[in-house]
């Protein structure tokens, strides 16, 4: 069922040698292939745009209201590319090294290396399209590092990376949209693909607004619908992310990956109440000037400012002096858990340690005192200059954090604690980012391809942007290559009848529940298991008790849950519905995934396998492969291992110290 | 920080669909935080509806972290709210008192109609990018980034207005629902880089013939637009636009 399709020859001709090869479509034929692309992030947007440019009729789909809103829009810190321009070191292989490595062995080589290839390129179109990078006073680019690495090479605008970059990718789409190459659906979400004879050929989509169900045919469809951490209730991940697009192609046949593996972001801004409706990021770049700490006593009750010094353990510094602060996001976020459990955690709730700026604000200080030549300076000017210097590099996640919390982090150490953040696992692809249903692709977070087990800062863009402007038009165009003798097949085929018939026979059932429950407190209580069970520490006892908890959770869904409004209408409830119903199934999956990987990789931690330093034990003798699920029926998968060949890399235990 | 709990009158716009005339209801809400969010307050109103049986307020809402511009209300008269630089999901509700009344309406333009409740269509922003918020480079075509060095001012000013998140605030805060501080900092983005130079007359151009023909009002420099955008686009990009569609119309004529 799953063959990865890696091209013969050495690991760095691969890319090049594939292109070299790939079978092409002439424009006059690319004018009568239509393809699919579902959500309009970074992935699909740029997808959607370049695929538009090539000639192909493209249809995009987002549930948003405009394709602008995409969750990548909120990614904040930066996105890789070896460019070397800072002259540290860097090259494509130690960009592909630092990524298998950050994944714990646990990513496919040939994947990993053409993402590196291509990093540089991203780089140069985004700056083609007008995305206004930052730059030094010379006018050249400007970068910095992230965690997991030893070289300055994340390009980044302010805390506003992702949203730059979208906008660049959604300009790209509107400009497509104009010339016609692309219709763009707003406000429209998919719920099934139709499969023909073995291949996936349209979808079934509704209309948000109206209700309605609608036909698309596609020769191809493009799922570019992002993660699924919203399985949890509370992440970082926006209110509408959702794995329901995945899930669907899931279930008629697309084999799911990795399932378990989910990052937790080290830094974000703790759960004030139980109000709370999701969790906000506070950068991973601000761990370059950052300091983490808890107070060196248990149970310490003074202000954080008057504590002293030596009162203060920098955990991360000391566990890990080769990374310090700049430790992989896996690492960083058990370390925050391990004090906090031990009774170190401060604030209200004790979940939460320090991120502190008072040093980094007197040494930029400092600096500035000496750009000017000035001397004699005062403590309090030097600290005014320093504030500026951080205002000028994190000021919008500082005016984030104070509207939040409503404390002022230029005063106060910041509180933070880590929260889901992004999902590695994902539907299984090829190295053409095809699913195990042929003419289905998944891009972007939707895919499992590139991070293994634990995806480092600032990839994420990278590998958005590389599916979609780099790989798939040419891995589309060797599938389209064979379909154009294959005429558009008309809606009313009874597949695409069936298909309708089911989505729609789905929202009836939901809609005739009429229980007692909400969606939302239903979702609440999944997510509860989920991060209880299956979040940053899982056990094999856990995490069976969670697959049943599960079991009895999707029949109370099934037979309780309220829906208020009616189907032909605006009814946010329903749609909601129908994303927490896949989410309680995909729930289920990630817990028989995790409980089958009998080990510590990455992301994934199983309290029973640990170095005596608390460290991921990995199991490469019986784990190195790519898990990929099955579904067979409700309830029921059947596991297929793609072994994970290192020809380059040998792995080694992940050392930070 | 003091934290409290209030309890809230909600004056809340509901309209069924564009057809319907549409009204104010009121509501209660007790036992709110201070430390929720204005919208995890509307989450806690929805919940008590649909236990009641009635509808729940529709309103548009998605990354919550004020940067996807998907949120949109009108509250006590203001869009997003009191907060200066603020969006509606970053409002807090230590922002309000226990006993207040708050009013809540959707965005207000001819330009913007009423799809439901607080939500309304804002496509026409999407119309105005189409006709020209690009630059026309196909992927694939790109010299090396660092072959182009741009003056750092430019740079971050360019940055500064790109920063927009296309919330619509601006249109619903102008007295003539003018949509010119959303088209001017796009305008600006691309104007102020070399990038942006081979389009940089007919974009201007384009773009505010389509922002005409979407039926937003004209601009009378009263700033409340700047005043309120939740990014503190400055107005001065609005002065930028004019200078470029005055440049581009004298180029054109020649």
């Amino acid at each position: 069922m799953i063959d990865a399709k890696i091209p013969a020859g050495p690991l760095d001709d691969k890319w090049t040698d594939y292109k070299g090869h790939c079978k092409l479509v002439n424009p006059a034929n690319k004018r009568k292939l239509e393809v699919i692309v579902i959500g309009t992030g970074l992935a699909g947007a740029s997808a959607a745009a370049s695929l538009g440019e090539l000639g192909y009729k493209v249809k995009a789909f987002c549930f948003q209201d405009s394709p602008r809103r995409a969750h990548s829009i909120a990614a904040q810190g930066g996105i890789n590319a070896a460019k070397n321009y800072q002259n540290d070191g860097d090259s494509v292989f130690r960009l592909f090294y630092d990524t298998i490595k950050g994944g714990d062995y646990r990513a496919r080589e040939s994947n990993v290396h053409r993402l590196a290839e291509v990093s540089a390129n991203i780089i140069d179109q985004c700056v083609a399209q007008g995305v206004p990078f930052a730059r030094e006073y010379g006018g050249l680019l400007s970068n910095r590092s992230f965690g997991g690495t030893q070289v300055q090479r994340t390009f980044y605008a302010a805390g506003q990376t992702g949203q730059q970059l979208l906008i660049g990718a959604y300009q790209a789409l509107e400009r497509q949209v104009a010339l016609g190459n692309v219709k763009m659906y707003n406000r429209h979400e998919m719920l099934d693909i139709v499969n023909i004879d073995g291949k996936t050929r349209g979808i079934i989509a509704r209309d948000l607004v109206s209700g309605k169900l609608e036909r698309h045919f596609g020769h191809a469809v493009l799922l570019c619908s992002g993660g699924y951490g919203n399985v949890f209730y509370l992440s970082t991940n926006a209110m509408g992310s959702n794995v329901t697009a995945a899930w669907k192609a899931h279930k008629k046949g697309a084999a799911f990956a990795n399932p378990c593996f989910t990052q937790i972001h080290p830094t974000c801004i703790p759960v004030s109440g139980d109000h709370q409706s999701k969790l906000t990021l506070m950068s991973e770049s601000l761990r370059n000037d950052g300091r983490i700490w808890v107070p060196k006593k248990q149970g310490e009750t003074r202000k954080a400012v008057d504590i002293p010094e030596e009162e203060r353990d920098y955990y991360l510094e000391r566990r890990y002096p080769a990374f310090g602060n700049l430790v992989p996001r896996d690492v960083a976020s058990r370390a925050a858990k391990e004090r906090c459990d031990a009774g170190f955690g401060v604030g209200t709730s004790k979940q939460a340690v320090y991120l502190d700026f008072a040093e980094a604000i007197v040494r930029y200080g400092k600096i500035e005192v000496g750009k000017e030549g000035r001397e004699n300076v005062s403590e309090e000017d030097i600290i005014v200059l320093g504030k500026e210097v951080v205002k000028e590099k994190y000021g919008n996640l500082f005016d984030m954090y104070e509207k939040i919390t409503g404390e002022n982090p230029y005063e106060l150490p910041m509180r933070i604690y880590p929260a889901v953040h992004y999902t590695m696992g994902g539907l299984w692809v090829d190295y053409e980012l095809q699913t195990s249903v042929k003419g289905l692709y998944a891009l972007g977070e939707a895919n499992f391809s590139d991070h293994g087990a634990n995806r480092l800062g600032a990839s994420a863009l990278m590998q958005g942007l590389a599916d979609g402007y780099f790989v798939i038009p040419y891995t589309l165009g060797n599938y389209l290559a064979d379909e154009i003798y294959s005429k558009a097949i008309p809606t009313d085929h009874p597949a695409f009848v069936e298909a309708e018939k089911e989505v729609s026979d789905r929202i009836n059932t939901l809609m005739n529940i009429k229980g007692s429950q909400s969606v939302e407190s239903l979702h609440k209580r999944l997510g509860k298991i989920m991060w209880d069970k299956c979040g940053m520490a899982r056990n094999a006892e856990g995490l069976k008790q969670a697959i049943e908890e599960i079991k009895a959770l999707k029949k109370e869904f099934w037979s309780d849950v309220k829906i208020p409004g009616i189907i032909n209408e605006y009814n946010p409830e329903l749609d909601k519905a129908n994303r927490v119903a896949d989410f309680i199934e995909l729930g289920e999956l990630m817990c028989i995934d995790a409980l089958n990987r009998n080990e510590s990789c990455g992301g994934h931690f199983r309290e029973e396998y640990q170095t005596p330093e608390g460290e991921a034990l990995r199991d490469d003798a019986n784990y190195m492969y790519v898990a990929a699920w099955e579904f067979k029926s409700e309830g029921n998968w059947e596991l297929h291992k793609e072994p994970l060949k290192y020809e380059v890399i040998k792995p080694t235990q992940r050392n930070y110290k | 920080m003091e934290h409290y709990n209030m309890n809230l009158t909600l004056k809340i716009w509901r309209q069924k669909n564009k057809d319907d005339k549409g009204g104010f209801q009121s509501y209660q809400v007790k036992d709110i935080s201070s430390e929720m969010s204005f919208l995890e307050m509307l989450d806690v109103l929805n919940e008590q509806l649909i236990h009641s049986g009635q509808d729940p307020i529709a309103f548009d809402h998605d990354c919550r972290e004020g940067i996807c511009g998907m949120c949109s209300l009108y509250i006590n008269g203001k869009p997003h709210g009191e907060w200066k630089g603020n969006t509606t999901c970053q409002l807090h509700m230590r922002a309000f008192k226990d006993g207040e009344t708050v009013t809540i309406e959707p965005w207000r333009a001819k330009a913007f109609p009423v799809i439901k409740d607080l939500i309304v269509d804002r496509s026409p922003f999407d119309r105005i990018i189409q006709a020209g918020g690009y630059i026309s480079v196909n992927t694939g075509n790109a010299v090396d980034g660092n072959s182009l060095p741009i003056n750092k001012d430019k740079a971050d000013a360019s940055f500064a207005a790109a920063m927009c998140i296309g919330c619509g605030a601006c249109v619903a805060a102008c007295k003539n629902s003018s949509a010119m501080l959303f088209l001017s900092a796009k305008v600006a983005h691309l104007a102020l880089l070399p990038q942006g130079e081979p389009e940089r007359h007919s974009r201007v151009m384009n773009m505010v013939a389509q922002m005409d023909k979407e039926g937003f009002g004209a601009c009378t420099n009263t700033g409340a637009c700047e005043a309120t955008c939740p990014k503190e686009i400055s107005i001065a990009n609005i002065a930028r636009l004019n200078l470029e569609y005055l440049t581009a119309s004298i180029v054109a004529e020649k």
